[in-house]
């Protein structure tokens, strides 16, 4: 522990951080109301994925973390990518 | 605040970290089994599962998901003022953490309630008339916001735990790893969410 000095996150950086979530949110509610049809869900979830990224990296510490938890973090969400690519191979190919 | 005899016991944060993460990953496996489902069931029957979606009140869910992400950034600000050796501010920032999230709690309850009365819930007569996509949309909704609901709660009662443990001084700036990894799951409940959200309350 006393290898390297703690990070220490500014109360600033959260609060930008949740402005930039906040404006997000906003986007993907205004977007879903305009009816893009099939694209919506895209758009949507591109917008998910950015949010989950600023979780992951700022508030969750990620970005201050050393490369093992990273890339664990990494793979698992690969795995998951992975798993439902697989899943529907298999479902459309039915 | 006894810090002397504090370091006597094993303390072992990155260990508790990697544990607390490893844990997280079951925990999106656990709910990214169910964002599976919906997938599949999204694409066989998306006439069904646009017309359920737009049944769910969007403004309720937005609202939440603000109430969820304020909350995200307080608890990660409580581990900036521990660290910083503040405590009043840390337990003031894990109190407004709670309040958000019973907020969200009591919105969650009008949100069932209203469903409730119209004799909407998993099982009733009038669920099992509606089309099968919309059956399972709703079996979908109940169980994916039922629990992550369960996970607000739990993390409501380790913010609790939290307060105390800073109070009683065995939560500090040199052993904050309590308060850090249940941090962790509050961002985890926020993370689901977020996914939760466009899915169940947007994508019509």
């Amino acid at each position: 522990m006393d290898k390297k000095e703690k990070h220490i996150t500014s109360y600033s950086l959260f609060a930008k951080v949740l402005v930039a979530l906040l404006i997000l949110t906003t986007i993907s509610v205004l977007i879903t109301e305009i009816h893009f049809g099939a694209l919506s869900v895209a758009v949507a979830l591109s917008v998910a994925c950015v949010k989950v990224a600023l979780v992951l990296v700022y508030f969750m510490h990620l970005k201050w973390e050393n490369s093992f938890l990273r890339i664990m973090v990494a793979g698992v969400f690969l795995l998951f990518a992975l798993v439902l690519v697989f899943t529907f191979i298999d479902y459309l190919l039915r | 605040m006894n810090t002397s005899t504090a370091h006597t016991d094993h303390y072992d944060p990155e260990s508790s970290k990697i544990g607390m993460w490893l844990f997280l990953f079951t925990e999106m496996f656990l709910f990214g089994g169910l964002f599976l489902v919906y997938a599949v069931f999204r694409n066989k029957y998306s006439a069904d599962f646009h017309h359920g979606a737009h049944e769910l009140n969007a403004f309720i869910g937005t609202f939440n998901t603000v109430v969820l992400l304020i909350s995200s950034m307080t608890v990660a600000m409580s581990i900036t003022a521990i660290q910083k050796k503040n405590r009043k501010l840390a337990v003031n920032m894990i109190i407004i953490t709670i309040v958000l999230a019973l907020v969200f709690m009591l919105n969650k309850y009008f949100e069932w309630s209203y469903k409730f009365e119209y004799k909407l819930y998993p099982g009733s007569p009038v669920m099992m008339n509606l089309p099968q996509g919309e059956i399972l949309f709703y079996g979908l909704y109940f169980m994916m916001t039922g629990l992550h609901a369960l996970h607000v709660l739990i993390g409501i009662v380790l913010l609790v735990v939290n307060i105390f443990k800073i109070r009683s001084g065995k939560v500090h700036h040199e052993r904050f790893s309590l308060l850090e990894n249940s941090g962790l799951y509050w961002h985890l409940v926020d993370l689901i969410w977020i996914f939760l959200f466009p899915l169940l309350y947007l994508v019509t």
